[in-house]
């Protein structure tokens, strides 16, 4: 199947644009290319019967030819409205991106013991960008994948150095603005050295009330012995479609610990795979999801383990509210090498009234025999029993509920171990609780 | 079933290989191979069928050529097999004498009651012995119906799905397709169009069944698809508790089965239905073997209502089976046990479907998964919580242990939930046979093998229980059976 279509055209006229008008090195011109032409041959997905991966998640709305790519920018945007709206620390490196482009003047990179945050453009003659960019994350991996590819332009690059024994964030900020239905397509890299240990934080803010489209790759690449503290924040605005790809590949005795925290989009999809390609890799995957309105929130999560005595942990959240809908998709796969395999997987669910819907699927899948896989899901409203426990103790329903709904969120946003960016998600938890309470019956 | 006769079937195995299969030399009346509208209507023909009957059967028929045409056969199942030429099977195959049905045992062709010996299946002296009536199907045409008086004084009615539409077609009209329509999947549809016979029960309004009822399906001519169409009608208050036994006879080409059963319970009614299916699961390589695509589901249409699926899964080459139950009055219960092995070059991709439309309705599932050799278990399931079902409640639970590295085994639960009062629990976990529960008993002087095999018929007991007594024992020796090899 090929765009040509009145739908299609948007986005392919959007990236002959891009071609002719911003010119990059050779490499980056035919990564792009193989990226527009892989998006052309499959499109987007469609949720028709028989599509496992897309079952759940309906997005005709995309191929609308509503979004539309900014060439020019970045934008201009109040420092002081950043801080207000978005997490930050001036204790951090922080990357700003703009609508999809670097902002050079809202940036601020504290440099010294040898990590290189960089703007990914800039960076086009470095042989390391060239080796793992698409490659973790390739082209044929999806369709976003491969659209996200194809617009490669800026993005966050950072390199840590080996041995680095310093968790000072790293933070990648990637800010929509109000006006017009844009699309943007952030990319991150992060490779970090040989027994280094870093904290990077993803965050997808967007300042305005109108949707956009935003599809953002994200490749980490984890060398023997590295670390990496994971967060990614996303808090976009009710009407923006959000589909992420983070692709995670991890060398022996690695170690990746993800914290994901998402509200807002309509539609929201969070593709995360790490592969454990070497003995005594560990991941942990955690999240939390709360949903509204007439949200939908897709946490599709998925970890391989291709070599022995790997430990894997995937661990969400979901509190669902109004007509809202999520799904959690979770995938573990021991390959038939993967001998003394650990993996976990959990999926909880707060269903607070009659027009939500979770779909939960915790999946595994296992060829190799020295094994220890468990997973586990429910869903079900707030524990009567506690709420009557406090309501015989004198606290009113709506004050316990809210409780209840706190500490069943604190068990994930606990887990950010980041001060500032810790605050900042419980801020927003605690803003959203009356609203899921409203929609809730 | 345990009779003398099986348990002297069961201790002369040797070797690990499928054992329970006789060719017997009968001559068969077959229509020649392939599907077309002229091949359903001579099924129906031959069957001396109703108008209303031939019409459903030839939608089924018109639907399944579409569906061939636009999506093919499902593909979603976790199992691999080469294409299946459904134009190179008999649709239908009678015994020869069928043209004369035998009115007593006496009748009844020697030679197949010779097969039916071999099988275990208690048709004279032992049938009291057995304590069950059976509706024996032999390659589709259902040969004798024991216990048939006994059961009608409580006005049960038990008989051959042939016999029934004769005999009863109102209540065939009424419930045939009516949990599964003839357009559900590929291969319900399939079977909507060229079922050859079955089993029929209805349990008339605040009757208890007082035996267990049983039918026996048994594949036997080379190249036979079996389309088996088995409907339980449980009325207002009644209970039956039914067995389905198989076993398959020896054969080298792989054998298409592609069954269809239908429950329904009225209100307060009960149905407790199990299962042992042992056909051949093909060689040790991975030759043959039977192809089981069946399409199983109840519908508790009344309040207070039951069913309750229970099923040992040991043979086939492929299963494709997913008993599930439509919890549609209010207080319905739905529940599924089950063990699955998958040994040599086995597929299992089995699980269970509970939808909660009802208020208060309860659904409980345990699923355990056995892979062995280079067997391949897949549970899959799926619990969806209507907006309707106030206060539905369902726990799941699904163990998988591997025996051997080279095995795989699979756990893809689906869970939708649309009504905030619900609770729903599901764990699952995979893992080897405890070293230490090995050395144990292998410290005890147990072999290795013995030891293994106590601790999987343990570990499988929660669904074995649920067995009734006769089957649980086959059941254990099943097991036994089918992992010889595996271990050591």
């Amino acid at each position: 199947m090929t765009l040509a279509t009145a739908r299609g055209e948007k986005y392919a006229a959007d990236f002959e644009a891009l071609t002719e008008s911003c010119p990059v090195t050779d490499w980056m011109l035919e990564l792009r290319q193989s990226g527009w032409d892989h998006f052309d041959s499959i499109g987007f997905p469609t949720a028709r019967r028989g599509n496992e991966l897309w079952k759940y998640t309906n997005l005709t709305a995309l191929d609308q030819g509503k979004f539309g790519f900014q060439l020019d920018g970045p934008g201009d945007v109040a420092p002081d409205l950043l801080r207000q709206r978005a997490p930050w620390s001036d204790d951090w490196s922080t990357l700003v991106f703009i609508d999809g482009r670097y902002s050079a003047s809202l940036s601020q990179v504290s440099s010294g013991d040898g990590v290189k945050v960089q703007n990914l453009s800039d960076a086009a003659d470095s042989e390391l960008l060239r080796t793992h960019l698409g490659t973790h994350a390739a082209v044929d991996e999806n369709a976003f994948s491969a659209l996200n590819t194809a617009f490669l332009m800026d993005g966050g690059f950072v390199q840590i150095p080996e041995n680095r024994d310093d968790t000072s964030p790293i933070h990648l900020l990637f800010v929509t603005t109000p006006g017009g239905s844009r699309a943007i397509y952030p990319r991150t890299l992060v490779v970090s050295g040989i027994n280094s240990r870093s904290t990077v934080i993803e965050s997808y803010i967007s300042l305005g009330g109108e949707g956009g489209f935003t599809a953002p790759v994200a490749e980490y690449v984890l060398n023997s012995g590295a670390g990496i503290d994971h967060y990614r924040v996303l808090v976009e605005n009710e009407e923006s479609f959000h589909i992420g790809t983070t692709r995670v590949y991890q060398l022996d005795n690695s170690t990746f610990t993800s914290t994901s925290f998402a509200l807002g989009p309509k539609i929201g999809r969070n593709d995360v795979h790490v592969l454990l390609d070497a003995p005594g890799a560990e991941c942990t995957l955690n999240g939390l999801y709360l949903t509204t309105g007439d949200q939908h929130m897709d946490n599709h999560i998925s970890t391989t383990h291709a070599k022995p005595h790997g430990t894997s942990h995937q661990f969400y959240k979901g509190v669902l509210s109004g007509n809202s809908r999520a799904v959690f998709s979770g995938r573990v796969l021991v390959e038939k090498d993967a001998q003394k395999t650990q993996a976990f997987q959990k999926d909880l669910n707060l269903v607070l009234s009659h027009g939500a819907e979770i779909d939960t699927k915790p999946s595994l899948e296992i060829y190799a025999d020295d094994v220890q896989c468990a997973h586990g899901a429910t869903a079900g409203h707030t524990d009567p029993e506690a709420l009557f426990y406090m309501q015989a103790r004198g606290i009113d329903e709506v004050t316990a509920q809210a409780m209840l709904m706190r500490g069943f969120a604190s068990e994930i946003v606990d887990m950010i171990s980041v001060d500032g960016l810790q605050d900042y998600v419980h801020g927003v938890v605690e803003e959203a609780i009356p609203r899921l309470q409203a929609a809730a019956d | 079933m345990v009779t003398p006769n099986s348990i002297s079937r069961e201790s002369d195995l040797s070797g690990g290989e499928y054992k329970w299969g006789f060719v017997t030399e009968v001559e068969q009346d077959f229509a020649p191979k392939g599907l077309s509208e002229d091949i359903v209507r001579l099924i129906s023909a031959k069957k001396d069928e109703p108008e209303w009957l031939l019409e459903w059967r030839l939608k089924a028929y018109h639907h399944w050529v579409k569906m061939v045409e636009e999506q093919g056969e499902p593909e979603w199942a976790k199992i691999r097999y080469p294409q299946i030429d459904y134009n190179d099977i008999y649709y239908y195959a009678a015994p020869k004498s069928s043209a004369e049905a035998p009115k007593s045992l006496a009748d009844v062709d020697p030679e197949m009651l010779a097969t039916f010996d071999k099988l275990g299946i208690p048709l004279q002296e032992r049938e009291k012995l057995a304590g069950v009536a059976i509706d024996a199907v032999f390659d589709s045409v259902s040969v004798a119906t024991t216990y048939t008086e006994q059961l009608e004084k409580l006005g049960i009615i038990f008989c051959s799905f042939s016999e029934a539409v004769k005999n009863h077609p109102d209540l065939i009209k009424k419930y045939l397709g009516s949990v599964v329509p003839y357009s559900d999947n590929f291969f319900a549809t399939l079977n909507s169009a060229v079922f050859s016979d079955g089993s029929f029960a209805y349990i008339p309004p605040g009757v208890r069944c007082p035996i267990e009822l049983m039918t026996y399906f048994s594949m036997n001519a080379e190249g036979t698809g079996q389309f088996e169409r088995t409907l339980i009608v449980a009325d207002k208050g009644a209970y039956v508790s039914y067995l389905e036994g198989c076993t398959a006879p020896f054969r080298k080409t792989s054998q298409l089965h592609a069954a269809v059963v239908e429950l329904v319970t009225l209100d307060d009614a009960e149905i407790k239905y199990s299962t042992i299916q042992n056909w051949f699961p093909g060689s040790k390589e991975g030759e043959g073997g039977v192809y089981n695509f069946v399409t199983k589901r109840g519908i508790c249409r009344g309040v207070n209502s039951k069913i309750s699926w229970t099923q040992v899964e040991t043979g086939s080459a492929i299963t494709w089976k997913y008993p599930s139950v439509i919890l549609q009055g209010d207080n319905s219960t739905g529940e599924f046990y089950s063990v699955a092995l998958a040994n040599n070059h086995q597929q299992a991709d089995t699980g269970t479907k509970m939808i909660h439309i009802g208020k208060n309705t309860k659904s409980t599932i345990v699923a355990k998964g056995i892979s062995a050799g280079q067997g391949e278990n897949t549970y899959r399931g799926q619990v969806k919580i209507m907006p309707s079902a106030e206060n539905a409640v369902n726990h799941t639970q699904c163990d998988s242990l591997l025996v051997g590295d080279q095995c795989g085994a699979h756990t893809v639960p689906y869970i939708e939930v649309r009504n905030p009062s619900a609770r729903l629990e599901h764990e699952a976990s995979t893992s080897k046979v405890s070293d230490d529960q090995l050395f144990y008993l292998r410290s005890r002087g147990i072999s290795e093998e013995e030891a293994h095999h106590m601790i999987i018929t343990g570990w499988s007991r929660e669904v074995i229980k649920e067995l009734p007594f006769e089957f649980a024992m086959e059941a254990g020796q099943l097991l036994k059976v089918s992992l010889e090899g595996a271990v050591g």
